[in-house]
């Protein structure tokens, strides 16, 4: 049995059936240490919140072990409530309550009561920029103030692991950023466990000490971004020509430095470069040599999109345009 | 004249084929007359044993004939249910932009309505005939009957219209049902006129639908009586309600 | 208070305030019922003259109904609520709680249960206001209200099996009608014994509906009847059971937590 202080996640062959749909969650084994932020991160349909509903023990699993906390998620399912805070996909918020009352009720709802609700939901509502709007309901809230007061909810009972399902959907740059933030104060000053499901590169570079990357139910990639890019190791030159009859030039000498790929700007012609150390005078000297003339031309490092096509052969975003199985399907029954 | 007719055959049949092929919508339609004629002519037909009541072809007639009016009034009623939910969904921005003449949208909405009562009107008078309904009056006061409701649909139709297009929300629903709910059973439904007692005896004495309940049962009974103030009420409903619909559309238009 | 009252009393509280604060869902079954109280006693006065008939008010007779049908329109806005809180994940979100599964269920079921009781002293009031007099006394008037608490319960706990089953707010909503089946088969409008055709005399007899109102309305025009009573509780004791054991299925499939 594991230290009541454990703050990790764990999980081996998680696998999850849906009736009439194919296998939501196919086989994932993962570990996310204590303090940690995870980034999970892939596409709609992927697989993200069923992971997360079965880890959150909202869901079982169909086959497969996990621990949250030191926890089954199985067998010992209040410990894990106990243990975590959860601010799932939905902004579940009741349009008709303030936010004050969405505190007391989520307080009452884990025995704290008294002084100390008062306190507790005081020092959130002062930590997500809610005071202010403390007493207005919730249906005249932005989407960044719902999303805010969805975390505060999460942490009434000082969690030590946070699970985040895709929480900076639909916000603007600046409740974003803000929301960062405070993930990123959570785990570093309270040493809280965050797991994190995302469909934002951006995010999951920013944001996560450590990626996994989730396609149809399995995980395909896992690491520190630095690790991932690494793995991927080359970079892209993007070219775009003076004049568009130079295209086809263009494109046959940088083929010689490495492979063609796209999701760049048009009239542009990107290879990722065969070597790690492509040098960019060579290609320049060669496209001179050609007599192509440019009007662009720019190197990129690698991205977490690299990873994800190299690792699918499709880029992220656009790839995922199914729902999530959960809120396809019912649940399959033994 | 041909974009508006072509505007409303396409409005119609979108409105009809979602009548016909989702049951949520067509069974409530066909449910609540029949029920309401089961209730009203099974357990009240002791009412027709009261003292004065004198209605000659039996109770299940005089409560068809209320049965008939109020699906007709309440098939506009849910016409307007669905003219709301177009605008909460954005389909009616959708119809509004491809409409070359937009009238022939509340004439496609109006003629939809109609075949939603005539459905619906169909199996009731269907059931009411399984049930042994006797009938007094010929042809021509079946068919002064049957014009009778068929203009009241077309005026419940033409209110309801007018609200959706002013309010723009299915939360307006009770706005365009109550009023109507309202007039129904304000008038005589249970027991003829003259056996009403106290200030329904006075509400009702007004009512427009009055007059038109008790034209209906005398078509059914083969003793017809106030048809021609029948007609010219239905009318006046129709022509006022037609105002209140355009004047709805303008203001839609307007709201963009 | 233990934690699950508190928790219970915190949900329910929550259904009432959800509640006050939408207009249409306070005034809609306040004033409907009494609108077809109106329409009914106005329009069938003169079957008080029917040989027979147990009292000379109509209003006094239909006075049961909007106790039962304020009952059943509390239950269709709670449960629409429920369900909604079902399809927003509101309800994963209270999952995630340590709050047990029936106090979910306790607490939705008491907040319904109040509003039922305070509309069914506003319709008390209304029909004293208009000249009822109750044959039972203040005594009938605070059994009406544990009727109205019993009545509410059995429909709500049905309600809530609805939301919990389908999560739909359109299912629930579907229910409405059905009830309304069950409401107006029964013996509303006419004593079962003035009931004449054989058939529908048969449904009613049938239909627990019938025993609820009757239930009430020995209450408003009779005074302490026992069998009125006794089986109008009973009817209202079995949907309880029922509908409760349904909800409480239905809630466990769907808070298929660990």
């Amino acid at each position: 049995m594991k230290s009541p202080l454990d703050n990790s996640i764990e999980a081996h062959g998680l696998v999850r059936e849906f009736k009439k749909g194919p296998r939501a969650v196919d086989g994932i084994d993962l570990r996310v240490e204590a303090g940690e932020i995870y980034g999970f991160l892939g596409p709609n349909g992927a697989g993200k919140s069923t992971t997360v509903h079965i880890l959150t023990t909202l869901l079982p699993p169909t086959a497969g072990t996990a621990t949250v906390a030191g926890y089954d998620v199985v067998k010992e399912g209040p410990k894990v409530r106990k243990a975590i805070g959860a601010a799932l996909q939905e902004a579940a918020l009741d349009p008709f309550l303030t936010g004050r009352e969405h505190l007391r009720l989520q307080t009452a709802m884990h025995g704290i009561t008294g002084d100390e609700r008062q306190r507790r939901s005081d020092e959130l509502l002062t930590r997500v920029g809610l005071t202010e709007a403390a007493d207005r309901k919730i249906k005249g809230y932005s989407g960044g103030m719902k999303r805010r007061l969805d975390l505060a909810l999460a942490l009434v009972h000082r969690p030590r692991i946070l699970f985040l399902d895709e929480p900076t959907t639909g916000l603007d740059i600046q409740s974003r950023t803000a929301l960062w933030a405070e993930v990123g104060r959570l785990a570093k000053e309270e040493g809280v466990t965050v797991f994190l499901t995302t469909q934002y590169l951006e995010e999951a570079d920013v944001l996560a000490d450590r990626v996994g990357i989730i396609d149809h139910g399995k995980l395909v990639a896992q690491g520190t971004p630095e690790q991932l890019k690494a793995e991927i190791a080359c970079s892209t030159v993007e070219a775009v020509p003076a004049e568009s009859a130079q295209r086809g030039a263009l494109a046959s000498v940088l083929e010689q430095f490495g492979e063609q790929t796209t999701g760049f700007g048009p009239g542009s012609v990107a290879v990722q470069l065969a070597d790690s150390d492509g040098n960019l005078a060579e290609i320049v000297r060669a496209l001179d040599g050609a007599g192509v003339v440019l009007s662009q031309l720019q190197i990129h490092e690698p991205t977490l999109d690299d990873v994800f096509l190299a690792k699918t052969g499709r880029h992220l975003e656009g790839s995922g345009d199914e729902q999530e199985q959960e809120q396809e399907h019912e649940p399959a029954r033994a | 004249m041909n974009d508006t007719v072509a505007v409303a055959r396409g409005v119609s049949w979108r409105v009809l084929h979602t009548f016909f092929t989702n049951p949520a919508f067509l069974l409530p339609s066909l449910a609540f007359p029949l029920f309401f004629f089961t209730a009203f002519a099974g357990g009240l037909s002791r009412v027709s044993q009261i003292p004065g009541f004198d209605f000659p072809t039996g109770y299940t007639a005089f409560q068809f004939v209320f049965v008939l009016l109020q699906s007709a009034a309440f098939a506009g009623v849910f016409t307007g249910f669905g003219i709301a939910r177009d605008f909460e969904s954005g389909f009616m921005r959708r119809l509004m932009l491809a409409a070359p003449n937009r009238s022939g949208i509340l004439l496609g909405y109006s003629f939809s309505a109609l075949v939603r009562w005539l459905t619906v009107a169909s199996v009731v008078t269907a059931v009411a005939l399984l049930a042994r309904m006797k009938i007094g009056g010929g042809g021509v006061d079946l068919f002064a009957l049957y014009t009778l409701a068929l203009l009241l649909n077309l005026a419940g139709t033409l209110w309801a219209t007018g609200v959706a297009m002013r309010l723009r929300t299915q939360q307006a629903a009770p706005v365009m049902q109550m009023p109507v709910f309202l007039l129904l059973f304000f008038a005589p439904v249970y027991v003829p006129l003259d056996l009403l007692q106290g200030w329904i005896h006075g509400v009702a004495s007004v009512n427009p639908i009055t007059p038109l309940l008790e034209a209906g049962r005398g078509f059914i009974s083969g003793a017809p009586e106030l048809a021609l103030a029948s007609f010219a009420i239905a009318a006046g409903l129709i022509a006022g309600f037609c105002f209140w619909a355009v004047r709805g559309l303008r203001s839609a238009e307007a709201a963009g | 208070m233990s934690p699950s009252l508190v928790q219970a009393a915190t949900l329910g509280r929550r259904a009432i305030v959800r509640t006050a604060r939408q207009p249409a869902n306070v005034i809609f079954p306040l004033i409907f019922p009494m609108l077809l109280l109106a329409v009914n006693a106005g329009g069938l006065r003169s079957a008080t003259r029917l040989p027979g008939f147990p009292t000379d008010s109509f209003l006094a007779f239909a006075l049961a109904v909007p106790f039962v049908q304020g009952a059943l329109l509390a239950t269709i806005n709670a449960n629409v609520e429920f369900a909604r809180d079902i399809q927003t994940g509101f309800l994963n979100r209270l999952a995630l709680t340590p709050v047990r599964g029936i106090v979910l269920l306790v607490g939705q079921l008491g907040g319904l249960i109040t509003i039922a009781v305070v509309q069914g002293v506003f319709y008390l009031v209304v029909a004293l206001a208009f000249g009822v007099r109750l044959a039972s006394g203040v005594g009938g008037a605070v059994m009406l209200l544990l009727l109205e608490v019993a009545i509410a319960l059995g429909f709500a706990a049905l309600g809530s099996w609805a939301a919990l089953r389908t999560g739909s707010t359109e299912a629930v909503q579907g229910l409405f009608p059905v009830f309304f089946v069950f409401l107006f088969l029964s013996s509303m409008n006419m004593p079962r014994n003035l009931i004449q055709t054989d058939w529908f005399r048969w449904v009613a007899t049938i239909n627990p509906v019938s025993y609820l109102i009757e239930a009430v309305r020995s209450l408003v025009i009779e005074g302490w009847n026992g069998e009125a009573l006794g089986l109008g509780f009973a009817a209202a004791g079995g949907l309880s059971l029922f509908g409760f054991a349904l909800a409480t299925h239905a809630l466990w499939r769907r808070l298929e937590r660990t």
